[in-house]
Order: C-alpha cells, then structure tokens, then sequence
C-alpha cells in the first residue's frame, strides 16, 4: 500500500457557499445545519435528482477529528448521498448536529425517499427529524429504550435462557 | 450485562391509524400527495378520501406470517370492500443490530457479517463491503486482475441465482406452483457451483478485502459452461409457461404501476427504476471491476408496472449469461488476491516454515488489519437496486460505523404508492414484483 493514502484534505472549491472536500477522491460538502434543506434543494435543481441514502454516525469517541476549517465538529453528524442521473454523480453531504440539540429539519418535502432512512436515523441515533410525518421507531419496538447506534449504547447480551439447562 | 440509556423518547404508535385521528395534512401525506404530484393528480386523491367515511373502511393487517410477504413484512392496509386505500409496511421483525456487530468486527471479519444481510445475493453485499475498505485503504487500483474477474463472475452468476428465485416466488405468488419448483431448481445449480467454490451454498464470506479466500477450483470452467447451456432451453420453457400465457398477464399487467417520476422521489433502484423507463444501471453509468470491458444491454420498461418488473428480470438473467460468457473467455491468469503483507495473510504452505508466517497470519485473523481514518461510500447494482456501503473509519481494526444502504429498505417506501387504489387480490403481486429480501430491509 502507497503511504500517501490520501486523507480528508481541504479544497479551495466551494458549492452553494458550502465548503467542499474530497475523502478519498469523492466530493464531500460540509453544510450547516441552518443551510441544510435550501442546500439540498439547490442541489436538485443542479440536477442531483435522487436521494439514495441518508444515515447518522455518533463520534462520541472521536470530538476532535477534523470536519474542515471553520466547521466546529459536534457529536452527530447526519450523512446524505445524492446522486445525479443526469450528471452519473455523488454527492455526499455531512451535517454536523450537536448533542444538545439533536434534531434536524426533514428532507421529506423535498425527498420523499428519505421518509425510511430519516426514521431509521432517528430509531438509532435519536436524532429528531422536525416537519417529518411520521417520526415514530421503525426497526426497534416502539416501547424500546434508547437508541442502539449510539457510542454509549452498550452492545450486551440478554441472558438465553435455555430449556432443561442447569444454570 | 447492558447498560440501557434512556434519551426520553416519546415514540407513538408506528401503527397506521384510522382516518378520525389524523388531520387531513396528515392524510394527504400518507397518500402520497407529497410525491411531486400535479394538481389533477392531487385532486383525484383528495376525492378519493371523501369518498371513503370511516365506517366503510377497514384497517387489517397483513403479515408479518403470511406466506407472500416473502418473510416478515407486515403490511397494514386499510380497505373498502376490495380497493386497497392506503398502505402502511411495518418493518423490524427481523432487525439483529448487523450494523451495530459490524462495529465490533474486525474488516477480516465484516464479510461474515454483510453477507447475511441480502442473503439472496451474499456475494454482493461482500463485494460491496471489500471495495469500501479497499478503498479506505487505498489498494482499489491494485487488485490483481483475475480477483477482479472473478468477483465478476460470482457477482454475475449470483444475480442469475437471485432472479431465478425471483421467478420462482413471483410464479408461486401469482399462482403458477409449477414455476416454483423450477426456478428452485435451477437455482440450485447455480448453488452447486457456489458450494464447489466457496465451500457454502449462502453466505460464503468468500469475497474479502485484497480480493478473494481462494482460486477457483480445477474444472470450474466446464461446471460454468454446464450451467449456461442448460439454461437458454429452460429460459424458453418459462416464456412459453409464463410470459405469454393470458392469465399470466391479466394478473401483472397495469398492476402496481410507478411513474418515472414517483420511482425518483422515493429513492427507488434496479429493477423498479428501470421499470418506469429509466435505464439506470450501475454497471454501465458508473462501472465499478471491468464491466466496461464487457457487453451488455441495460433492459428497460415502460410501463412501470408489475409485469414489466417481471420481464425486466427475466431479460437480465440472460444479459448475465452475456457477460459470463465473456468472462469464460477473458479470465486472466495470475493472483486471486493482492500480495500486499498488511493485508493478505501468508499462504499455508509458509506457516509451516516460518515463525514470522505464523506471527503474522495469527495476528491478521485475531487483531485484523489497520485502516486509515476516512469515510468512505461505495456503491454497486445489486440484484434489487443500488446497494452502498458507507465506512467510516477512524484508524482502528474495527470500522467506527458501518452502514448498508440496502435496497430494498428503499424500493419498500414504493409499496403504499403502488398498491393505492388498487385491489387487494393484486397486492400479493405488487409485493412480489418489488422483490424484497427482509433480511436486507432490516439488517
């Protein structure tokens, strides 16, 4: 393997006054939670038309990583792929959403696509999607405590109890 | 024992609920009047919910243990007499945390991890997660030739395996039983030479990082060519039991249909988008291994209804015996996986003779490997639609996170829209049309 294994590094480019950067050869823009819907719809009318996923990680264990200058790094981020038909492109976005905090306009009026994934993301992370429909659990029970992708979360086991053992 | 933190969630039903509860926002939404719909279009839905009081419909369930739901979907859907008003698919049954285990295996280990998540086309999802780290890595312009041909090999008889099966449910949900049997068993041959391969029938984990477990046996060419001259003369057998047969296309045709449109907004892929008219297919508009190096054709609807999602698939098993064909012929020679001592544990024959072998391969399965810090998406067309692993990484053995964008968790959201208005009789069929693998849907 080269040792020049190309990191998050920094461009000049910027998109709809977000900063761009590339993570391996592929465009990351950085938006602001304030931004994040008008960005969105901008780019779709740039042509970026589907919405494939969108998805949350919780860096609980990693607060000083860097986001990119001038772009404070909070405890969540929210991670939407676009993809252009027209243009045979991705976009990934990255928006950082603070722990205090923890919600996140919905892209559901925009793309409709995203009602599942914004559930999902809610079910895991516990990042509230305001203006979303329907913001209820969706893999989880509805009665179930916590949100299972969170850092803090402990991955544990429930004791089996099987049929005829000794202990 | 776990330790639960409770964030105070206030959750709510996830239940469909009945028409007096909900404000007419709220009902319009669940409809679908949000999909970017013309006003004519938007009206005609409008009339729709007046038409229907609450006392003439009825809300049932169907699933999670009905036979058609293909596993454990559970599809709430509110009725008046036969017409199908809404629909709500209530998933989760099957959910293991894959994603949350994927964080505690190593990247050695993820594959056992991914290829239980679409276990229809395992290879796929390994194939998916492999190019992910390797790029994380850095090592995906280094992958020796024949482990790029031959993880299109496997990806393409898989998708022939998957189709297959694909015929067989959707022949057995629409009633034509003898079709079943046959696309079981044609299958199984495809899954013969899978076990002749990888050792396993599903979920081989034979697709790794660096390229793949092992080299391809002696004698798989001709076990190749066997299966691929048996199936042209079966393939037509199937037309002439399903395709053209009345009965056949009264029960698919105009039913479940999409607009192209429609099929954007909700994020749908593969056979559903191609359905609509639109011929995205990864494989050709962002080729990933060598698939620009072989022919095919992308096979395209109009109609976007059931039928043609049925036609689509049927055409595309034979587009893969296409590129089989080609790669019988182009298979180079050479390493099946990258020789690269991060990466690549020492062969055998070494362990014996060498402590160093021994240290290394022994610390390779136990500590795994080192990835730099970065994230990562990469996406590939799977038998269902657009299949992305997103990794992040933050310089550890283990993946931070690891997300499967899995396409059927998205193609499912299409269902409500699909079986609006339709009868209850053609939902059976529309849920198959879509193709669902529940084990992808909830991870």
């Amino acid at each position: 393997m080269s040792d020049a294994v190309e990191t998050t590094v920094e461009t000049v480019e910027t998109l709809h006054g977000c900063p761009v950067v590339s993570s391996r050869g592929q465009r990351v823009v950085l938006v602001a939670r304030e931004n994040y819907v008008a960005t969105v719809k901008a780019l779709l009318a740039d042509g970026y038309d589907m919405c494939v996923d969108l998805t949350g990680v919780d860096y609980l264990g990693m607060p000083t990583r860097s986001v990119g200058a001038g772009i404070q790094p909070e405890r969540f981020e929210v991670v939407v792929n676009l993809l252009s038909l027209t243009l045979r492109d991705r976009l990934r976005l990255r928006v950082q959403v603070p722990e205090s905090d923890a919600q996140l306009p919905s892209l559901f009026d925009v793309h409709p696509g995203t009602e599942a994934h914004e559930r999902e993301t809610y079910d895991m992370f516990g990042i509230t999607f305001t203006g979303h429909p329907d913001m209820t659990r969706i893999l989880m029970p509805e009665d179930w405590d916590g949100h299972p992708l969170r850092k803090d979360y402990d991955q544990g086991s429930i004791p089996v109890q099987f049929k005829g053992s000794h202990s | 024992m776990s330790t639960i933190i409770s964030a105070g969630t206030n959750e709510g039903g996830q239940e469909l609920r009945s028409r007096s509860e909900l404000s007419a926002k709220e009902l319009f939404r669940e409809v679908g009047a949000v999909l970017r719909l013309s006003e004519a279009e938007a009206a005609k839905l409008a009339e729709v919910q007046t038409e229907a009081p609450e006392d003439q419909t009825m809300i049932i369930n169907m699933g999670p243990q009905h036979p058609s739901t293909h596993g454990v979907l559970r599809l709430m859907l509110e009725l008046q007499g036969e017409t199908v008003l809404r629909c709500k698919p209530i998933i989760g049954y099957l959910h293991t945390g894959m994603e949350k285990t994927g964080e505690s295996l190593t990247y050695m280990q993820g594959g056992t991890n991914v290829t239980r998540m679409d276990y229809l086309s395992p290879l796929n999802n390994e194939l998916v997660f492999s190019l992910a780290v390797e790029k994380l890595l850095g090592i995906d312009g280094e992958i020796p030739e024949r482990a790029v041909w031959m993880r299109m090999l496997l990806s393409e008889l898989n998708r022939m395996s998957s189709h297959l099966l694909f015929l067989a449910t959707n022949g057995m949900d629409i009633g034509a039983v003898s079709m079943m049997l046959y696309g079981w068993r044609e299958r199984e041959e495809v899954l013969r030479f899978f076990q002749k391969v990888t050792g396993l029938r599903m979920n081989h984990n034979f697709i790794r990082p660096g390229g793949l477990a092992a080299d391809l046996p002696a004698g798989w060419r001709d076990d190749v060519l066997e299966i691929l001259e048996n199936l042209p003369s079966r393939l037509e057998e199937y037309d002439i039991l399903m395709t053209g047969q009345p009965i056949w296309r009264d029960r698919l045709q105009g039913v479940g249909a999409i607009t192209a449109r429609e099929a954007m907004a909700l994020g749908a892929t593969g056979p559903i988008l191609r359905s609509t008219g639109v011929p995205w297919d990864l494989r050709r508009e962002m080729p990933y291994l060598r698939y620009d190096d072989v022919e095919f054709d992308v096979i395209v609807g109009q109609h976007g209804d059931a039928y043609d999602r049925y036609a689509i698939r049927f055409n595309e098993i034979r587009e893969s015996m296409r590129i089989v064909y080609q790669i019988l012929d182009r298979m180079p020679s050479g390493d099946y996986r990258i020789q690269n001592k991060k990466v690549t544990p020492p062969p055998r024959a070494r362990i014996d003779e060498s402590m160093e072998a021994l240290i290394h391969h022994f610390k390779i399965f136990t500590e795994g490997f080192k990835v730099p810090e970065g994230e990562v998406y990469v996406a590939i067309e799977s038998p269902r639609g657009e299949i992305g692993c997103y990794i992040v990484s933050d310089g550890s053995s283990t993946p931070y996170r690891m997300h499967m964008r899995a396409p059927s968790f998205v193609n499912i959201q299409a269902l409500p829209h699909m079986m609006r208005g339709g009868l209850v009789a053609d939902a059976v069929a529309v849920i198959s049309s879509v193709d669902p693998v529940l084990g992808e849907v909830d991870r």
